[in-house]
């Protein structure tokens, strides 16, 4: 292994599989979450949604792997079909904000001067109130809808990727290697996207990844006050914040929290792999 | 010197309308100052007024102190920096005035070799996108035939093709700047601007570097504008010398006349620090006093009278031209050239004090 000259970009990966072992486990939970993901239906041993008042609160058995909440719903089988909604959920909020945030700071950070001021002061609008309540406050204007929730998601987060963005650009334009570019006649565009963005998007990645826990928290939060996904849907923010009513049944917030855990935790683990993979001095070469 | 500068020299009796290849006359560049308010703008000075021309072929050396503008001046002169005031003429066309269009075509005529080799290689791309960038932004020729032209410059300059999939942190400074080289000579320019270009490297690789630009020089009938403060080394390759302070040349011409007899003050005192092999040679150090004003507030008249030890009453108000010492020997001193200048035997007295 340590004399195979790895050339070819698509064995970098199994490369990274191999020295980062943190990545490696990462992305075998994604992988795992996304199998659950699909294949929800034929893994669950019953219906999220059937409610038996017969068992409601059971503790762990063999027949509930992972109890019952208060209605009496297998929990095992909300956790799995709710990944469906709560990643999905997450994926696509942190990917629009990160996305709209990237590109509006990356701008601000660019031109510069007046736009500068303009865009990042809208920003700091935004970043003022509790992201919580101007969730709310948006929600309930447009009206409570899962596309709905996931555009006020967006419109609270982007800020935080517009400035980080804005901040990396600032300091990755002024090198030299940005003005060699423009001596050799390249456009603003190009610039910005082969020079500028490619030097600035590490911390952005790593900034998402982080943030994907959260997106699945706002998320539930919304849900739980009735503007995410109605209440019958298994949704994992929905599931602890009922299984904190009932605190002294331990399993019901434990398990659709660890699903939350272990979700954020692999796209961390992911986060950082990629990061150093994008940054040539911090990947690990085999010699 | 090369050989069509000599060429150029022997036909000398020419219209001198014909030489001017690059004509640079009355540039400014001044970036608003520190502090600088709606209601009290200040700018900083850094390219004040300045006059040249760049001849076909030649290496025409700019040397100053740190922070007299000599970067500044080569950036705007192939406009990396939009010109405050003034022009710049090429080829018949004024730089600050070509639309997008023009100046990308201009670019190609046009290229910039950067000091820091480290800094102006992006870090994230290999060698082999480094040199190929070039023809990607012009669109020239297929990625084929792009890869083909980029391992053909590798080549020129020197570099082993291994280092064709490498990334810049994988390599030295010396093959870095090599790398610089290839990509400002990749589109095939006449004029390269040489910021500092050995500077950060070390003394053997500076040499290397030297004698690849000259190599280059010969094979690509490439101009240089060679931006250093490291008079030794401008000496050798240049065939012309300006000296800059302050914002403004105040002395250009031919470098054995600038080296030999410098007729500008601030030149013979930079001239007189060269540190000489010779320890047996007993020259006249000249010691300057005093630091450089500060390029937002210049001084009046002529901007090193606070330094100068030949300063006169007409040096705090006026501000001198540029006047012909001898033939293509120009200085922007009062006491030098023309009808104000004063007797050769004060000017003598003037360097020998301390």
């Amino acid at each position: 292994m340590k004399k195979i000259k790895y050339s070819l970009r698509s064995s970098s990966f199994v490369r990274m599989l191999r020295t980062n072992p943190l990545f490696a486990i990462g992305v075998a939970i994604c992988a795992a979450w996304l199998v659950v993901m699909v294949f929800a239906d034929l893994i669950a041993p019953c219906d999220p949604l059937l409610q038996d008042m017969a068992v409601r609160l059971q503790p762990p058995s063999a027949q509930h792997w992972f109890g019952t909440d208060s209605l009496g719903r297998d929990i095992f089988s909300r956790v799995l079909v709710g990944s469906r909604i709560s990643i999905g959920a997450g994926i696509q909020c942190i990917l629009i904000a990160a996305v709209v945030g990237m590109l509006i700071g990356g701008l601000s950070g660019y031109v510069g001067g007046i736009l500068d001021d303009i865009i990042m002061r809208i920003g700091e609008l935004f970043t003022s109130f509790p992201s919580i309540i101007l969730a709310m406050v948006i929600a309930s204007a447009m009206g409570a809808s899962l596309f709905n929730t996931l555009l006020t998601m967006c419109i609270v987060w982007w800020p935080n990727y517009a400035r980080v963005m804005r901040a990396m650009v600032i300091q990755v334009k002024s090198n030299e290697y940005v003005e060699a570019s423009r001596s050799l006649g390249a456009s603003r565009l190009r610039i910005f996207f082969k020079e500028i963005l490619p030097n600035s998007i590490g911390s952005i990645i790593v900034l998402a990844t982080v943030d994907f826990g959260n997106a699945i928290l706002l998320f539930a939060s919304l849900s739980y006050m009735g503007l995410g996904s109605p209440p019958p849907a298994p949704e994992w923010g929905a599931m602890v914040s009922n299984g904190a009513e009932q605190f002294s049944y331990w399993w019901v917030a434990t398990f659709p929290g660890l699903a939350i855990l272990s979700v954020s935790l692999g796209a961390n683990f992911i986060g950082d792999g990629v990061r150093d993979y994008l940054d040539p001095k911090l990947r690990k070469t085999i010699s | 010197m090369s050989r069509q500068a000599a060429e150029q020299a022997a036909a000398g009796t020419q219209r001198p309308e014909e030489q001017k290849w690059m004509q640079v006359s009355g540039l400014k560049k001044y970036f608003p100052a520190a502090g600088s308010t709606i209601f009290n703008r200040r700018y900083v000075k850094a390219v004040d007024d300045v006059s040249f021309d760049i001849r076909q072929g030649e290496t025409l050396g700019l040397v100053g102190e740190s922070g007299c503008g000599k970067s500044t001046l080569g950036r705007t002169l192939i406009r990396l920096y939009q010109p405050t005031a003034g022009e710049i003429l090429f080829d018949g066309k004024d730089l600050g005035s070509l639309g997008g269009r023009e100046m990308k075509d201009m670019r190609r005529r046009m290229q910039f070799i950067f000091q820091d080799p480290s800094a102006s290689l992006n870090p994230r791309k290999t060698v082999r996108d480094i040199l190929m960038e070039p023809y990607r932004i012009h669109n020239v020729g297929t990625e084929k035939e792009r890869e083909e032209r980029a391992r053909f410059l590798m080549d020129r300059v020197g570099l082993e093709s291994y280092y064709f999939s490498r990334y810049p942190h994988e390599m030295s400074g010396g093959q870095k700047q090599r790398v610089g080289i290839a990509r400002a000579l990749a589109l095939r320019p006449e004029l390269i601007v040489c910021d500092e270009a050995v500077s950060a490297l070390d003394v053997s690789i500076q040499a290397q570097v030297i004698n690849l630009l000259e190599e280059l020089q010969e094979e690509f009938s490439l101009t240089y504008l060679f931006i250093s403060h490291n008079l030794s080394i401008v000496h050798h390759i240049s065939d012309r010398v300006a000296v800059m302070y302050l914002g403004k040349i105040v002395e250009i011409g031919p470098h054995d006349a600038i080296y030999e007899r410098p007729a500008h003050p601030y030149s013979q005192a930079l001239i007189a620090a060269i540190p000489s092999g010779d320890r047996r040679e007993d020259r006249e150090r000249i010691l300057l006093t005093g630091d450089v004003p500060s390029p937002v507030n210049p001084p009046a008249g002529c901007r090193f009278h606070t330094r100068c030890q030949r300063c006169g009453a007409i040096c705090r108000q006026e501000t001198p031209p540029l006047r012909e010492v001898e033939k293509d020997h120009f200085a922007a001193c009062h006491f030098v050239g023309g009808s104000a200048a004063a007797d050769p035997e004060q000017q003598i007295t003037a360097s020998a004090e301390k």
